[in-house]
């Protein structure tokens, strides 16, 4: 049963310190919003889950959230290189990352299966690449009724999954739409889930194509207009591309990095703040 | 890297000619569009150069090559150039968006892609392809972003094409980490892996054309770009670089490719 709370009160209850937490959308719908308010609350300790942790996900590492990374790439999409995850694994800088590589179609194999209720998931994959000797959680195993080798990956169920999306109604019920990513396996692997909203109606009118979470596989939902900046919510917002170029100069120094969420994040009350400092 | 007659590397384009990127990105579309006519439609494109090369195909060939990122867009058709696969112009432009989870294993693993488009860090001469860590995996000198969906693709595409600038740096005789496979260590490893592709045949870069050479499974330059030498091509190979015979030269780029190259960049 949904719960429709502020952010603050949906992360403080949902999002606990050494928690599994996936925060899901790729390129769009991305968790900004969420991102920050678990930096402003101080989590330490956490594992973080996503096969594409870019910008967000640079920001819980470098402001020292996480000791745990389970990802297949992690970059500033179109830019280059996530600085602050290059700092965490080359020097580790603020504390060690632990990480645990796969690769997208492993990732989403495993969210899968997660969502099914199976131990894990098979696919074609990996096999040749120096991925296997590095990631325990690549294993073979033997088709039963063919003999084929196949690879097996262990089901992805997070403690909690935290995503964007367009609206939802006042039950909790969640729609989102246009590229919907993993976000649905990646909630019905979760033991708890926080859906942020751009904004909350009284009906949800049908949208071919798009994704319905019922409000009872949610735990919270929260309106967070413009939540996902400076990725975007189609029908809504524009991706922020701008920013993402932007992001690269601040994120190389350690320095313009930490100055950057002070000023942002722990200034900020919340993310209406940010979004007027931002400009967006 | 030294200037060649009529192409400026990493330049502006001087007026009249062409940067070697353009020679580069012109020569892959080319190739995507060949593929195209052959029936072979269904392009899997990674970001940055392959996106560029393919949606100029896509501007120049008739049959129009099909293009599918890996953030589930299928038939995408952007009217400007994405910087990232997830952009919203991909999904709003496409015949058919779909889930992450289904776009690798109805789609790719289904075996409906017949070419995957590729970049990376690193190519070795078995046409294998690190894009994870620069050095050694556990003490990396640079963390790269990692394999993403390259792994795949490489396995389970009717055919791959790369697309590199070649250096020496990028162009090594082995791949500090094999993030996707090529042709392994070379003759026989492919059908070993039960990989259903057919591996890398062909390697588009700045300075030219590299194919497979089916009995050794290794990359050969076939041709060269206008006013590139042999030399040029192997002082940018780490490996000792062999050359088909005979050694052809692509053609120099056309009005109407670089116009549409040019006018794609811009929009």
């Amino acid at each position: 049963m949904a719960e429709l709370t502020t952010l603050d009160v949906a992360v403080a209850s949902n999002v606990h310190d050494g928690d599994t937490v996936s925060m899901e959308g790729f390129t769009h719908l991305i968790p900004h919003a969420a991102g920050h308010e678990i930096i402003r609350q101080g989590r330490r300790g956490l594992h973080l889950v996503r096969m594409t942790p870019d910008l967000v996900y640079d920001q819980l590492i470098g402001a020292g959230c996480a000791t745990r990374l389970t990802f297949s790439w992690g970059g500033n999409p179109g830019v280059g290189s996530l600085q602050r995850f290059r700092d965490a694994v080359e020097n580790g800088w603020p504390q060690p990352l632990e990480i645990e590589e796969h690769s997208h179609a492993g990732m989403a194999t495993r969210y899968a299966a997660g969502a099914a209720g199976l131990p894990f998931g098979v696919l074609r994959g990996y096999v040749g690449t120096d991925l296997v000797a590095q990631t325990t959680t690549i294993k073979t195993i033997e088709c039963p009724f063919t003999g084929e080798a196949l690879a097996a990956v262990p089901a992805l169920n997070p403690d909690v999954t935290v995503i964007h999306a367009q609206r939802a109604d006042r039950h909790g019920n969640v729609q989102l739409w246009g590229l919907v990513g993993v976000q649905k396996e990646a909630v019905l692997a979760a033991r708890r889930s926080i859906v942020t909203v751009e904004e909350v109606v009284d009906e949800l009118p049908a949208v071919p194509g798009a994704v319905v979470l019922p409000e009872w596989v949610v735990s919270s939902v929260c309106e967070v207009p413009g939540g996902a900046h400076p990725s975007y919510a189609l029908g809504y917002s524009v991706r922020d591309n701008a920013f993402y170029r932007a992001w690269d100069a601040v994120s190389k120094d350690r320095q313009a990095f930490s100055d950057w969420i002070d000023e942002h994040v722990m200034a900020t009350a919340g993310f209406g703040e940010y979004r007027e400092l931002v400009g967006v | 890297m030294s200037e060649s007659s009529g192409g400026v590397r990493g330049a502006e384009p001087p007026v009249g000619g062409w940067t070697t990127d353009e020679l580069m990105i012109v020569n892959a579309a080319r190739r995507l569009g060949a593929l195209a006519a052959e029936g072979k439609r269904v392009c899997f494109v990674g970001i940055g150069l392959p996106s560029t090369a393919a949606n100029l195909a896509r501007r120049l060939y008739d049959p129009q090559p099909v293009l599918v990122y890996e953030s589930g867009c299928i038939g995408s058709k952007p009217r400007s150039l994405p910087l990232s696969i997830g952009d919203g112009e991909l999904g709003e432009t496409s015949d058919a968006v779909v889930g992450v989870p289904e776009i690798f294993a109805y789609w790719l693993q289904g075996g409906r892609v017949d070419v995957g488009f590729l970049g990376g860090a690193q190519l070795d001469r078995f046409g294998n392809i690190n894009s994870t860590v620069i050095g050694a995996y556990d003490r990396p000198r640079t963390r790269l972003p990692g394999a993403g969906g390259a792994p795949e693709i490489a396995a389970s595409a009717g055919t791959v094409m790369v697309i590199m600038r070649q250096s020496p740096r990028a162009f090594v005789e082995r791949c500090d980490f094999r993030s996707s496979v090529g042709f392994g260590d070379g003759p026989g490893d492919r059908e070993r892996f039960g990989l259903r592709g057919g591996g890398p045949q062909s390697v588009i870069t700045d300075l030219g054309v590299l194919v497979v050479d089916p009995a050794t499974c290794e990359l050969v330059m076939s041709a060269a770009h206008p006013g590139v030498s042999r030399e040029q091509c192997v002082e940018a190979t780490g490996w000792e670089l062999r050359f088909s015979e005979p050694f052809g030269a692509t053609t120099a780029p056309t009005d109407d490719e670089l116009g549409a190259l040019r006018r794609l960049q811009a929009a």
